[in-house]
């Protein structure tokens, strides 16, 4: 047994316009959760991305257990040992659970001269697989009907399978909730007490403390060091990864409440067990968050003040008048905007550049004659923005699905920005986006306020609808449960009314 | 540096293969055939390329939304029958409507235009709105057309036609075919389209993810609808000038153009996965076939393996081009 599980050295990648990744070495040691940190397109998805043969790598080595190795492709990390959860799952939704798991070496049984897939032993052994990850499901059950931590501890499931020795997280919990993110935890640390070492990546400080034992930190595309958990503390580590000291993670709230802009009187789902009888007021200058469980229908009910989800009764008042949204145009015509939380199912336009992904909503105040387009305008607006989030990208033109997750998420957030909308829905604004860009976002928001618009945001994070809502509205099982003023509002008094059922 | 330079060199060869083999092609057979390079050859295939690009410019929009649309060869023939009916010689003694009177060319064209767009209207309704999958909504449509332009004509093939509309294909000026020109302006309409309005940014944004477009505030019913209409209105306009070049028309006109078409777009790198394709592929695509038939038709090639020859370019060509997105990993 080598003192290290696996060590990479001397890794570079680079993509065009961007290094990526230069001369960057991390070293983990067996049975050991090893947190990999750093700002969004410090590289870390790609580091990533090379040792599990997604990438190949301009130069470098990788170690297993001392021994050199050569990773070709995904299927051979797998068969080394090395099993990785991506940032963006892409399970295969219509099959089974088992067929997941399987999916590729399925086992098979002989029946004369064929060889067929053995069904009763698939789901048999993905029944003990998923038994092992605190997972009690049926394994025949499609895959698409899980959540997405299920579908997380289903390709857990999938590494321990393999016998993994290296399994890589990266972001696994940027859509958990709390309770789920607990469960995850047990099993990253059943894993650990079997030896198996686990790369963790996340922007959330207070869980890397909390489960790593070692802690990298890379910083554009340099690895900028390693070190052991317990002598680190947020702040040490948000120093490192941005290279200067941070020392709030909120900034100050100086927009003032306003009159109600939008009211929302008695809005009942079509749908029976979705949001019923919600009534809800928004303020200018107001930054209300939405708080509650999963499964709560904030979500649903964000969706439907922007006309993509149908309401059954119920009202609408926008600036005193009743309106009628019946699609999201409807809604960004009178001033709406919404950041949706699925960022990759009705967020970004992969093939398409920055530049259209910024300006695709807004394309309506770039017209000349009626009909062309001022691409010069357009660059402006978007240099602006490139600038103003200082979103990391070699230039406008590179498509957006070459950016970090993190940077993606900003330039979602710039198309809304570009629209100018009185008021903008943010759900989960923050997902996977590094503390120094979430000062960032959030000063914006205040900006906004301060301007007179209105932000409501849903947010799983209790530290952020604590730390930025002026009015924190709490749903539970479709239905408003309380309400708390920021300056009131604790983890308690949340979860109180997150948790009334009744 | 000079890893660079070589590694550039490279790329440039094989972001540019197809158009590069086309090259050799076109210099192997002029070698063998010195005619091949002559004036009169070029107009030829320049007609030839016309139209053809034409449909392809119309099938692309349907393509890069991820839809598709099968009616486009049958269409084509429509318009060329209507035209034909409408065009005929006053003293031409199978004329279709003996009391026709003469009418302007102009309006058989809008005739024409207005009349297949209908069914482009159609197709992008019961997409939109049926949620019809395009491949099965316009495999649907092309039986409809066909059996209209069956009734229609009555199964009887058309000729005798006017000289002035004759003339558009036949046409030249300073020895440079009409319908050079007239592809070449339809050419840089769809440039202009897809690049500098929004139709075309919100036709891009809907192939890229359609759930997004929608929630971006894109009317993607609408668009898909416009799509639609443009692409018959600009497989009427290929049929009105299919129908001038070969001086007649049957209801076999354009049969299974639309085939060729999807190809042709694929080749010129139109993706089947949506939001990605350009004009000036479009053209290299259309060139790539029709310089091919072109060529083996000047070297003689026996027609039944010029079949099997442009099945494997299909075939090849997409291969190759896809190797210069495989290969960026
Ligand atoms: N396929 C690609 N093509 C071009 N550039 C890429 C590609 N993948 C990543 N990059 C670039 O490499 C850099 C590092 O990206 P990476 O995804 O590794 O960041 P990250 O640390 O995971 O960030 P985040 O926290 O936002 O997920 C970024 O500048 C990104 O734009
Ligand atoms: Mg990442």
């Amino acid at each position: 047994m080598s003192e290290y599980m696996l060590e990479m050295r001397g890794i570079s990648k680079s993509f065009p316009g961007v290094k990526a990744l230069d001369n960057v070495t991390i070293k983990v040691r067996p049975g050991t959760v090893h947190a990999l940190m750093g700002e969004n397109g410090a590289g870390k998805s790609t580091l990533m991305k090379c040792l599990f043969g997604i990438y190949k790598m301009d130069e470098g080595e990788i170690y297993l257990n001392g021994e050199p190795v050569h990773i070709l492709n995904a299927d051979d990390a797998l068969h080394k040992g090395i099993a990785m959860v991506h940032q963006e799952l892409q399970p295969i939704p219509e099959r089974s659970i088992a067929e997941n798991i399987f999916c590729g070496r399925y086992p098979v049984r002989q029946v004369g001269p064929l060889k067929v897939v053995d069904h009763k032993r698939m789901y048999d052994e993905a029944y003990e697989l998923l038994k092992q990850v605190r997972m009690e499901y049926d394994p025949k059950a499609k895959l698409g009907t899980l959540s997405i931590s299920q579908m997380q501890s289903v390709e857990i499931a999938k590494a321990v399978s393999m016998s993994a020795k290296v399994v890589i997280l990266d972001e696994p919990t940027s859509s958990l909730t709390d309770n789920e993110v607990e469960a995850l935890f047990r099993i990253i640390n059943d894993l650990r007490d079997q030896g198996v070492s686990i790369i963790y990546i996340s922007h959330k400080m207070d869980e890397i403390l909390r489960i790593s034992d070692d802690v990298s930190i890379m910083r554009d595309g340099q690895y900028v060091g390693t070190w052991e958990a317990k002598e680190l503390t947020i702040d040490a580590i948000i120093a490192k990864m941005v290279g200067r000291e941070l020392t709030n993670l909120f900034p100050p709230r100086d927009n003032v409440p306003g009159e109600p802009i939008l009211e929302l009187k008695g809005v009942t789902s079509i749908l029976p067990n979705s949001f019923k009888n919600v009534n809800l007021t928004l303020r200018r200058g107001e930054i209300l968050g939405l708080g509650g469980l999963v499964g709560a229908q904030r979500t649903e009910l964000m969706e439907a003040v922007f006309g993509i989800r149908n309401i059954a009764s119920g009202e609408i008042y926008f600036k005193g008048k009743k309106v009628t949204i019946k699609r999201p145009k409807d809604a960004i015509r009178d001033g709406i905007g919404l950041i949706t939380e699925d960022r990759r199912g009705t967020g970004i336009f992969g093939v398409l550049s920055i530049a259209d992904n910024v300006s695709i909503a807004s394309l309506d105040q770039y017209v000349d004659a009626g009909i062309v387009l001022n691409d010069a305008k357009i660059e402006k607006l978007v240099s602006d923005n490139v600038a103003k989030l200082s979103i990391k990208t070699p230039s406008s033109k590179t498509l957006i699905q070459s950016l970090s997750g993190g940077n993606q998420q900003k330039v979602i957030i710039s198309r809304w920005l570009a629209n100018n909308p009185d008021i903008l829905i943010m759900d989960e604004p923050t997902r996977g986006i590094d503390v120094g860009a979430k000062y960032e976002i959030y000063q914006i928001m205040i900006d906004l306020a301060k301007q007179g618009k209105a932000i409501i945001m849903i947010s799983s994070e209790m530290a952020e609808l604590i730390g930025m809502s002026d009015r924190i509205v709490v749903m539970c099982n479709g239905k408003v449960t309380g309400e708390v003023s920021g300056e009131e509002a604790t983890q308690e008094n949340i979860m109180h009314f997150a948790t009334k059922f009744n | 540096m000079n890893k660079a330079k070589s590694l550039d060199f490279k790329k440039v060869i094989s972001e540019n293969i197809l158009i590069i083999i086309v090259l050799l092609m076109v210099v192997l057979v002029s070698i063998l055939k010195p005619n091949f390079l002559s004036l009169n050859n070029f107009s030829n295939i320049s007609v030839n390329t016309a139209v053809r690009f034409i449909i392809a410019l119309g099938i692309s929009g349907c393509l890069i939304t991820k839809g598709n649309d099968l009616s486009a060869g049958r269409t084509v023939g429509l318009g060329a029958c209507i035209a034909g009916t409408l065009l005929q010689k006053p003293d031409y003694s199978g004329k279709f409507f003996p009391n026709l009177p003469q009418l302007p060319i102009w309006l058989v064209l809008l005739i024409v235009i207005a009349i297949c767009c209908i069914f482009g209207f159609i197709n992008g309704c019961v997409v939109s709105f049926w949620k019809v999958p395009p491949f099965i909504a316009t495999l649907g449509m092309q039986t409809i057309v066909y059996g209209i332009c069956l009734v229609y004509t009555k199964a009887v093939p058309l000729g005798g036609y006017r000289k002035d509309y004759t003339d558009i294909a036949s046409g030249k000026f300073f020895g440079v075919p009409y319908l050079f020109f007239i592809a070449f302006v339809f050419g840089l309409f769809m440039w202009f389209l897809y690049n500098k309005t929004r139709h075309g940014k919100y036709m891009y944004a809907i192939g890229g993810n359609e759930v997004a477009a929608e929630v971006s505030g894109i009317n993607v019913s609408r668009t898909k609808i416009k799509i639609y209409v443009l692409a018959s209105a600009l497989f009427a306009v290929a049929g009105f000038l299919l129908g001038a070049k070969a001086g007649g028309a049957s209801v076999n006109t354009g049969l299974s153009y639309e085939l060729e078409a999807i190809a042709e777009c694929t080749i010129g790198g139109v993706s089947t996965n949506g939001g990605v394709g350009k004009v000036s592929g479009i053209l290299v695509g259309v060139l790539v076939f029709e310089l091919l038939k072109s060529s083996m038709q000047f070297l003689k090639i026996d027609t039944s393996w010029q079949y099997i020859v442009q099945g494997a370019v299909i075939i090849v060509a997409v291969a190759l081009d896809l190797r210069k997105y495989l290969a960026k990993k």
